[in-house]
């Protein structure tokens, strides 16, 4: 799965983190950071972390790969 | 958004520019159900990726880098051409030549080609083993692989968002690092004079040397072509292994010359993003998006306004695909004010609205001192941008503020407990480039010179 984040929607609640805790951390100062590709074995969590999210900031999508044109 | 007035079905959709912003509108295109030949030309050998951990997480963690790639639809049907530039634009063809030769012939094209770092001001200095610029995954890639194995001491020319999100990360690292700030204070355009005083304190207990006010002026090396230091107009000579060059952006548009668009410093664009010709028309098949397009004098009151911003990428991106596809002009009112963020010294910092249009500036929560506030910035009674450092969720109220242009100073019942010192209003202090709001102060006709003036605020990558 690939994540995206829109952190002009983030604001810090954090339920991401406890959601999906291999994926998203905070770091000091609440900024948010989080693995753009992470493994296929947390599929469930980031689902679980994308809809505990207050302000739907989470974007997920399977991840297709397509090969460079040239 | 509404339906189509005049439905236009191209069959052939060309963007130039595989980030952000030509992501977006390739991903909007098919939302909105253009099913015809997409391509996408992008001067990377990659797929869009997000440029802003380029400056914060890729630095200071242990990610591979390859993880930043942005989210897209799967069955987007895009026919990638990577690694490849454009090379020139010739209107009458409807024609976009190729770096490698070939060409693309487009119904309506997309140019969301973006901006790069502007390079050291010298070109054989910039050329000095050490001296890094920082805007795509190769050059974060550099300058992490640098910080990583060879600590410094790092001198960062330029105080803006990137030289500070960078400085911060460098500390991090355990790196010793120095700002030269051309200006009074760090993000002192972005943010004024004010609040950069309190982002200098930061600085200070950091560990990062501060210099402000003065400019470096040459760079140094050895014989064998090595950074060593940074002269600053001062005399001083900084010691130095590491420069990184953060003195802001220019516009990705050489191959557009000659092309009959206006796209001196960028490409010019109506309130619908299409670009406009040389003689000031817009042009029916042409769109720009995203951080190359330029906010002209004409476009005064445009809400497109443009702003080096994420989220105005994305915005533009989408805006970009509805009108090439017939959609009616947006509506003022509907277009979301420019937003941003950033972190640095484990401060987030979020905004909304466009500080620099402001003249004063009031702190209505907490304390700048502490790096935890709310403050709101105003002009002429009106509130126009609001900040918060460390306050993420205090964020959408205030933007609310500025969305209604809510008088300002704001009448606020705030509780007495969360007052810390004043609330009145006090002056922003932004230098004398930076701009005023367009629907007070127009911008100068015909002034492509000051391009980077009309660009008051700046965050990336």
């Amino acid at each position: 799965m690939r994540v995206l984040v829109d952190l002009n929607r983030c604001q810090s609640y954090g339920q991401c983190v406890f959601s999906a805790p291999n994926v998203f951390r905070m770091t000091v100062g609440e900024a948010l950071e989080w693995d753009y590709e992470p493994d296929a074995a947390e599929d469930g969590r980031l689902d679980r972390a994308r809809h505990a999210c207050p302000v739907q900031a989470i974007t997920l999508a399977a991840v297709a790969e397509t090969a460079v044109a040239r | 958004m509404s339906a189509p007035a005049q439905p236009n079905t191209p069959d052939r959709v060309v963007i130039v520019g595989a980030s952000l912003a030509g992501l977006r509108a390739a991903e909007h295109l098919r939302e909105l159900g253009f099913s015809g030949l997409l391509h996408v030309v992008g001067d990377e050998a990659l797929h869009p990726y997000d440029r802003t951990p380029l400056s914060k997480a890729l630095l200071h963690r242990q990610v591979a880098p390859s993880r930043f790639r942005l989210v897209a639809n799967p069955d987007l049907d895009v026919r990638w051409m990577l690694g490849t530039a454009a090379a020139a634009l010739h209107l009458e063809q409807r024609r976009v030549v190729l770096t490698d030769g070939s060409s693309l012939d487009y119904d309506r094209l997309v140019i969301a080609t973006g901006r790069r770092a502007r390079p050291w001001q010298h070109p054989g200095q910039a050329g000095f083993e050490g001296v890094l610029t920082l805007r795509n995954l190769a050059d974060g890639e550099a300058l992490r692989t640098r910080l990583l194995e060879n600590p410094g001491p790092l001198v960062i020319v330029g105080a803006g968002f990137i030289g500070s999100e960078v400085a911060s990360a460098a500390r991090d690292l355990g790196v010793e690092v120095t700002v030269v700030s051309r200006g009074q204070s760090p993000l002192d355009g972005a943010l004024g004079n004010t609040v950069g005083t309190a982002i200098a304190a930061l600085y200070s207990t950091n560990g990062v040397d501060l210099r402000r006010g003065v400019s470096a002026t040459a760079l140094h090396a050895d014989a064998n072509n090595r950074v060593t230091g940074v002269q600053l107009a001062d005399g001083t000579v900084l010691p130095a292994s590491t420069v990184l060059v953060a003195t802001g952006t220019l516009a990705n548009v050489e191959w557009l010359a000659g092309s009959g668009l206006d796209s001196i410093g960028g490409v010019a664009v109506d309130g619908a993003l299409r670009a406009l010709t040389e003689q000031g028309t817009p042009s029916a098949d042409i769109v720009a998006a995203g951080d190359v397009t330029r906010w002209t004098s004409a476009a005064a009151g445009n809400p497109l306004v443009a702003t080096e911003h994420w989220g105005n990428a994305v915005v533009q991106g989408r805006q970009a695909a509805e009108t090439i596809l017939g959609y009616p002009d947006p509506d003022p009112a509907a277009v979301p004010l420019p937003s941003f963020w950033s972190s640095m010294f484990g401060v987030t910092i979020k905004s909304v609205g466009v500080a620099s249009f402001g003249d004063e500036v009031a702190v209505v929560q907490g304390s700048l001192a502490e790096n935890k506030a709310v403050l709101v910035y105003g002009r002429e009674g009106r509130t126009v941008a609001a900040l918060t450092l460390d306050a993420p969720r205090d964020l959408p109220f205030y933007a609310s503020l500025v969305e209604n242009g809510a008088p300002f100073p704001p009448r606020l019942g705030i509780p007495e407990k969360n007052r810390q010192g004043s609330t009145e209003p006090q002056p922003a202090l932004f230098p004398a480039r930076a701009v005023s709001a367009p629907s007070r102060a127009p911008a100068p006709a015909a002034d492509r010179a000051v391009d980077d003036a009309l660009r008051p605020v700046t965050i990336g990558p």
